[in-house]
């Protein structure tokens, strides 16, 4: 059964994730990583990884893709399709390059093939995430609070008109 | 079971405010100021607008005064925030190299800003946030916080980068230092992923001990493997922000295209800043991956060895044909990066003063031929040619001289401080013994003639070539003062190298272990 | 039961059909995208193995990778409205200036 979920799960998410390489249109691109997202955020569940899960949506779908998906819209895509003259031999070092990526990814992957399954006592609740959050991980936590203000300061220094 | 003993876990305040107060003063007084700055920019008129530059300056000069009574405080490490950050030498002598640079390169912008019309406290606060994530990242004992305070220094450096918001150079150089910054960044974070997936730690110091278990242990091949892809990875990150071969590309382009006195900071603190965490993830966490060049195993020296002479190599061949000087100077950055992975190379004691005293002499070296660049933007010219170099000689005899023992401080050559942070780094590797090693020293003394060639062309511009523009220079005296301490220090490391060398081998100490 | 390969191997098909869309990809919003993807992938590798070794820095990780990748989108797409606007006004068609 489980198994079933994560067949159909994968699927969708690797169906976006192509999707994503193979459209040239920035906006159907938006929207395939909008459904390997949603994919993702079941695995997490089957994962028990229920907090992850759901900042999974908030987050990356929620603010990340729409903000992606206002600017798009916002401008005219055709204009900014033509925007990097790249060189052209970047293309024929993408699938070499790809290949060994695999070839690597698969080897290791077959090392960890004898561990067991990942049943997992439920550790990924918001509480136990919160209390991590708040004694281990404090000072990055503090820390992110001045990149987003970074973020911030720069986004509307870049983006305000004269 | 787990979950109870998460729920009953409490932060102890008073232990977190005492190690704030006691580990990250300087960081704090950083940030705190450059969140001052901000709120001043509301309150000035734009005649006053330089008042943000000097707040910045004087929040810089508090966190150097806290770090300053740090170096006497400390004498042993000293972690904190359950083991997020440490203190020691390595990470004070760094944070001392950030502070110069940014005190260097806020006193440059000054005038440049004015220039560009772009004078505003947002550019100084976030080069202040920039400084408190290098800072940061210096002091960083676990992969995320160093993950976070990495990003913290990037992003701002993005947003610094497009900074000149008109110029459509500056917004593509931005973009396209952007796209390969976070690129790398998901490298990066994969290659964190499988260090992670094998040890279950993200301590620097725990990571090592584990990978060490597990080498004596189950199957040393397998967890072999996937080390080494998750250092391959972490590598590979790293040579993007430190600019190697093959990983260059974004380089050139970005320092042409950023505003000036950003390059300027670029080519200093978050290069070094990357040195920093380089020789921290290898040295403290991947010890166990070293290898050597016997050929028995491979490990990172294999891999820095190639790279290292590839980036020395390229740099300098690239940078003989340029007639750009701000490109020419990114090129010549790039051999720089070369040179200093030696001292990771060497791995010995002579190679780490190497190490971090060239990092240090570089902040003053490369800060000031940019600031000599700098100075050559006016109204109507871009000055950022070598040929607007010409004739400087007549128009600004002190600035032609400087320049000139800048750029033989580059090349390496005996009075200057160049000349002693390349003996260390070149000392280290003939102290190896080891032949591959030694042809690389020789590979990066060739190396060193040939930048001798490109540097001469900005001499022969300023000395022999008639003035092309009568236009008086952008001067104004901070940019005065920043260029004659940089000299003084440049001649002063040259000429009495031996306190600084004591001042390093404060960070050696860490590196060594002892 | 799943193995916890699967999850691996998934993982690391999309890091690779991010990466290789970053390098095929031509214009910046999708390249900006494929970034996202990888960031994905890491963080379902990342989750799998903190539930494998019932360790929560694994998940805390993914917090602060999202965290991060909101800020720099927010900067990312910023940067992509002044190129656009910079563009607009001046020249559309012409090259870019520095090659990507």
């Amino acid at each position: 059964m489980e198994q079933l979920f994560f067949v159909i799960f994968a699927g969708i998410a690797l169906i976006g994730a192509v999707n994503l390489l193979l459209r040239r249109n920035p906006l159907y691109a938006a929207l395939s990583l909008l459904t390997t997202m949603a994919a993702l955020t079941g695995l997490y569940i089957m994962l028990k990884a229920y907090f992850i899960a759901v900042i999974q949506v908030i987050i990356y779908a929620g603010a990340i893709v729409v903000l992606f998906l206002f600017v798009i819209m916002l401008f005219n895509i055709r204009a900014v399709e033509r925007q990097t003259d790249r060189r052209g031999y970047l293309k024929w070092l993408a699938l070499p390059f790809a290949i060994i990526l695999i070839g690597q990814f698969l080897y290791i992957v077959r090392l960890f093939e004898e561990n067991p399954t990942p049943v997992g006592t439920e550790i990924g609740f918001t509480e136990a995430v919160g209390r991590k959050l708040f004694t281990a991980y404090l000072l990055p936590f503090e820390l992110t609070s001045v990149l987003i203000l970074a973020a911030i300061i720069g986004a509307v220094v870049l983006a305000q008109k004269e | 079971m787990n979950i109870m003993l998460l729920i009953q876990a409490k932060p102890d305040w008073q232990v977190l405010a005492q190690d704030a107060a006691r580990l990250l003063m300087p960081e704090m007084l950083v940030i705190l100021f450059a969140c001052f700055v901000l709120v001043l920019e509301f309150m000035l008129t734009p005649e006053q607008r330089r008042w943000a530059a000097y707040l910045s300056l004087a929040g810089l000069g508090a966190a150097g005064l806290s770090l300053a009574l740090m170096f006497v405080k400390f004498t042993t490490a000293e972690v904190g925030f359950y083991e997020m950050v440490v203190v020691d030498g390595f990470a004070l002598v760094f944070k001392v190299i950030f502070l110069l640079a940014a005190i260097f390169t806020i006193a440059l912008s000054i005038k440049f800003l004015d220039v560009e019309n772009e004078q505003r406290g947002e550019y100084y606060s976030l080069i202040l946030f920039a400084t408190a994530g290098m800072m940061f990242m210096a002091s960083g004992a676990d992969l995320l916080s160093i993950f976070i305070s990495f990003e913290l220094m990037a992003l701002t450096t993005y947003i610094l980068v497009a900074y000149l918001k008109r110029d459509r150079r500056s917004n593509e150089a931005a973009m396209k230092y952007f796209l390969l910054g976070i690129f790398s960044s998901g490298i990066f974070l994969y290659g964190m992923s499988l260090i992670y997936g094998l040890t279950a730690e993200t301590n620097l110091t725990k990571i090592a001990d584990t990978l060490a278990r597990l080498a004596r242990q189950q199957a040393p091949q397998a967890t072999g493997f996937v080390a080494m892809a998750g250092m391959i990875f972490i590598a590979a990150a790293m040579f993007f922000k430190i600019a190697a071969v093959p990983f260059h590309m974004w380089c050139p382009d970005a320092y042409e295209g950023a505003p000036t006195s950003v390059t300027a900071f670029m080519s200093v603190g978050p290069k070094a800043a990357a040195f920093a965490i380089f020789a921290r993830i290898f040295i403290d966490g991947l010890p166990g991956l070293r290898g050597d060049l016997t050929g028995e195993s491979f490990g990172w020296v294999g891999l820095l060895a190639i790279v290292s002479a590839l980036t020395m190599t390229w740099g300098n061949i690239a940078a003989l044909t340029q007639n750009s000087a701000k490109r020419l100077m990114a090129y010549s950055s790039i051999s720089h990066a070369g040179y200093l992975l030696l001292g990771l190379i060497a791995g010995n004691e002579t190679g780490y003063i190497g190490l971090v005293i060239y990092l240090f002499v570089y902040v003053f070296m490369n800060l000031g031929a940019w600031g000599v660049i700098v100075a050559q933007r006016r109204a109507s010219i871009l000055g950022e040619r070598v040929d607007d170099f010409n004739g400087l000689i007549h128009r600004s005899p002190g600035m032609a001289v400087m320049m000139t023992i800048f750029l033989l401080s580059l090349t390496g050559i005996p009075p200057t401080a160049g000349f002693v942070g390349k003996y260390f780094l070149f000392a280290g590797l003939i102290e190896t013994g080891n032949a591959w090693l030694i042809a690389l020293c020789v590979l990066a003394v060739i190396n060193t003639a040939i930048s001798l060639y490109y540097y001469a062309r900005f001499i022969k511009a300023m000395f022999m070539s008639d003035v092309k523009e009568e236009e008086p220079l952008a001067l104004s005296t901070s940019l005065r003062a920043t260029l004659v301490t940089a000299t003084v220090m440049v001649l002063l490391v040259g000429v009495y190298p031996r306190p600084f060398i004591a001042f390093t081998e404060n960070a050696t100490r860490h590196l060594l272990g002892l | 039961m799943v193995p916890m390969s699967w999850y691996l191997a998934l993982g690391a098909v999309l890091f690779t059909i991010g990466a290789v869309s970053v390098i095929v990809k031509r214009d910046i919003l999708s390249m900006l995208l494929a970034i996202e993807l990888m960031l994905n992938s890491v963080n379902l590798t990342l989750v799998t193995f903190s539930s494998y070794f019932r360790e929560l820095s694994g998940q805390i990780l993914v917090f602060f990778v999202m965290v991060v990748a909101a800020a720099e989108a927010g900067v990312g797409l910023a940067i992509v409205v002044l190129l656009f606007r910079n563009r607009q006004t001046v020249d559309v068609d012409q090259a870019s200036m520095l090659k990507l």
